[in-house]
């Protein structure tokens, strides 16, 4: 097992500030934490989408790690070469790699080279910020997008209701390559994340780390509003935060069923479900995809 | 006597490949292609090659672990063709753009549909404008010293472009020739380690792959058209130092071929060449004034030293193996360009020939050498089925 840094409080600001990212952003945030628990021995592969633009402008970098983009659906590839070429040059004892990109990247367009990147068995850990649509070029529906969610091109009108399938289930998916490592984490839960990030950093081979990340502009939601947010789909039991080693899932429970609408209400992407009509058999659909992931990951309970 | 070993094309360029000690090889399979990496996976599950080689899930993968493996420093090699080439053309634009000295082989292949699997140059022609540097191979001896001389170019700091070789499908991987490969001695000597000029260091941040607004954006496309003018005497003296290296000619941008007096100049690429010499053997011994010109250095385009290589004919015949369709070839639209405005301009036929692995032969360069002495003729298609039958080949 590789010895992962200590934390070190001063080491805080791998991403520096003075990003363009949104008040509010989700992903910057989580990106952060992400670095700051990866420590300054690790290379960056960053997909095209909202964490390349927002960071990266030439001839400004908020990176204060090696940082390689090339395109939008070719990141796991990319990592994928620069683990061989460290391989070959004797330098993955020291180095990790991490490829990350964001929930189009990953679910969508990116998903064939992930898989190819999974099965060949790459030292890279692969970083999914989820916030569930394409953000970057205007809020469009991805393969992450949940059910009855609002986007530019699933916009609920006289014969829809939004988003018209349930997200992709891109954990599960990653699990059946058998890797030897995969978690589902939230932008709300920054311990068990900095935690998820070690203890990934910390296994030889492919890696699935999927973080929950709200998009404020994308979402409709208050940007002083994002951590409760990202707790509310955890705690609504629609995020369900688990982590599997060796295929050995375990899961962070929650205390109590909290009624989806709580976190629906909260994002104008939801808004046509609270109409004057409201939207009754679409929000039970929703509390029941909940229900069934509280049965399926056992989440209730210490 | 001839030096060197009878080897299948593939094996030749394979072991060339090997000799230039790339540290990561990727490839996916695509007929015909997969002689080459089969070969190159065997040297290396061998130990003959200290390499990684990663067989990827397609070859927009393919070259990207290739761009990957080479910002982190290390020599890399690809090798597709037709819709491999067209599927990694996304990254084959962006490896450019990132000035990343990748070589690669494109073992020339029609483009579908309909689905052909045989030789013609459609699939690297369509890339001239990606800012790669093109370089086409007559003959299997040739295909590797130009990947030899390829990663000279690539990485000589004053160019840090991709290079691109251009090998005709079947017909040379697929063919036995003798072949004379440098030791690994003579060959290290020609070629130090790749020191690149940036990477992903660690104990140095870079980054790498920045976006560009409009006031940036530009500049980038700037630098590279001036390098690749640049190029130019860049080819030139790797091949001048080629030759003396290894005591075998390299012609560099452009072969002559019984030019000097040619008043009809034919231009050709790649393996047709060796056919066209032919037909303007049994030509000269009718007492015409012919000669061909093989251009080696597709990009950057040589246009000063084609200019001055062709101002003395009269009639210049370009035959090629590709078309942009509803234009011209793409290497006559080229050639006009650079005649244009200046006085005493040639005329200058374009002839298309060979698609789909159609059989060239010397009757079909003797028929277009014919008409574009008589006439103006542009995209010219020679070796139609019905042309044979209306018009016969010695029309």
């Amino acid at each position: 097992m590789l010895e992962v840094e200590k934390k070190d409080k001063f080491v805080d600001h791998l991403l520096a500030s003075g990003h363009t990212a949104c008040p509010g952003c989700g992903q910057s945030l989580a990106a952060r934490l992400v670095l700051r628990a990866a420590g300054r021995n690790v290379m960056v592969v960053n997909s095209t989408g909202c964490l390349e633009v927002f960071s990266s402008k030439y001839p400004e970098s908020a990176w204060e790690v090696p940082w390689l983009h090339s395109l939008f659906e070719n990141t796991a590839a990319v990592a994928a070469g620069v683990e061989a070429a460290l391989k070959i040059t004797w330098q993955l004892d020291r180095v990790r790699i991490i490829a990350q990109g964001g929930d189009g990247s990953t679910a969508d367009i990116g998903f064939g080279a992930i898989s190819g990147m999974f099965e060949r068995g790459h030292d890279v850990l692969y970083i999914c910020y989820d916030n569930e649509a394409y953000m970057n070029t205007g809020i469009q529906r991805s393969g992450l997008t949940p059910y009855y969610a609002r986007t530019t091109t699933s916009p609920p009108g006289r014969e829809s209701m939004g988003n018209w399938r349930p997200k992709k289930d891109v954990p599960q998916i990653a699990i059946a390559h058998g890797i030897p490592y995969v978690a589902t984490a939230s932008v709300g839960y920054h311990l068990d994340l900095d935690r998820k990030v070690r203890r990934a950093l910390s296994i030889r081979g492919p890696k699935y780390l999927q973080i929950h990340v709200p998009c404020p502009l994308g979402w409709g939601s208050d940007p002083a509003h994002t951590i409760d947010i990202a707790r509310l789909a955890v705690n609504t039991a629609l995020y369900p935060l688990y982590e599997a080693e060796e295929g050995e899932i375990r899961v962070q429970r929650i205390p109590r069923r909290v009624p989806v609408e709580e976190y629906l209400k909260l994002q104008t992407r939801f808004r046509h479900l609270f109409g004057k009509d409201g939207a009754k058999q679409e929000l039970e659909e929703v509390q029941r995809i909940a229900d069934r992931n509280i049965e399926k990951y056992g989440l209730l309970g210490k | 006597m001839v030096k060197g070993r009878m080897l299948q094309g593939a094996r030749a360029m394979a072991e060339m490949i090997a000799l230039c000690r790339p540290r990561v090889i990727s490839a996916y399979p695509i007929t015909p292609q997969t002689l080459i990496v089969e070969e190159l996976s065997q040297i290396v599950a061998d130990g003959d090659l200290e390499a990684e080689f990663i067989n990827v899930e397609g070859e927009h993968s393919a070259a990207s672990v290739c761009l990957g493996a080479c910002a982190a420093g290390v020599r890399v090699f690809t090798c597709s063709s037709s819709q491999g080439i067209l599927l990694m053309s996304e990254v084959i634009f962006n490896i450019s753009g990132m000035r990343l000295p990748v070589v690669m082989i494109c073992v020339n292949r029609s483009v579908s549909a309909p689905l052909n699997i045989w030789n013609d140059q459609q699939d690297s022609m369509i890339l001239r404008d990606s800012g790669w540097i093109q370089l086409y191979a007559e003959n299997n001896q040739e295909t590797c010293d130009l990947v030899l001389q390829a990663y000279r170019i690539a990485e000589d700091h004053r160019v840090m472009l991709p290079v691109m070789v251009c090998a005709d499908g079947y017909v040379l991987p697929h063919a036995y020739e003798i072949v004379d490969l440098p030791g690994q001695e003579k060959t290290d000597a020609f070629l130090p380690p790749y020191a690149p000029i940036y990477k992903l260091d660690v104990d140095n941040p870079t980054t790498m792959g920045a976006y560009a607004d409009p006031e940036k954006y530009m500049e980038t496309r700037y630098m590279i058209q001036e390098t690749l003018k640049k190029v130019v005497p860049v080819v030139e003296e790797v091949a001048r130092d080629f030759s003396g290296a290894f005591g075998r000619i390299s012609h560099g941008l452009f072969e002559r071929y019984r030019l000097d007096d040619a008043s009809t100049v034919v231009i050709a690429l790649g393996s047709m060449a060796g056919t066209v010499k032919d037909a303007v053997d049994e030509l000269r011994s009718g007492g015409e004034k012919v000669g061909l010109l093989r251009l080696i250095c597709y990009r950057p385009f040589p246009g000063e030293a084609l200019y001055g290589a062709l101002s003395g004919a009269a009639n210049i015949v370009v035959i090629e193996k590709d078309i942009s369709l509803g234009a011209s070839g793409a290497v006559a639209t080229d050639l006009r360009a650079i005649f244009h405005g200046r006085k005493a301009a040639p005329r200058i036929s374009g002839f298309v020939i060979g698609l789909g692995g159609r059989d060239v032969t010397i009757d079909d360069i003797k028929f277009a050498i014919n008409k574009g002495q008589k006439q103006f003729e542009d995209a010219d298609f020679i070796g139609l089925k019905e042309e044979l039958e209306l018009e016969g080949i010695d029309a």
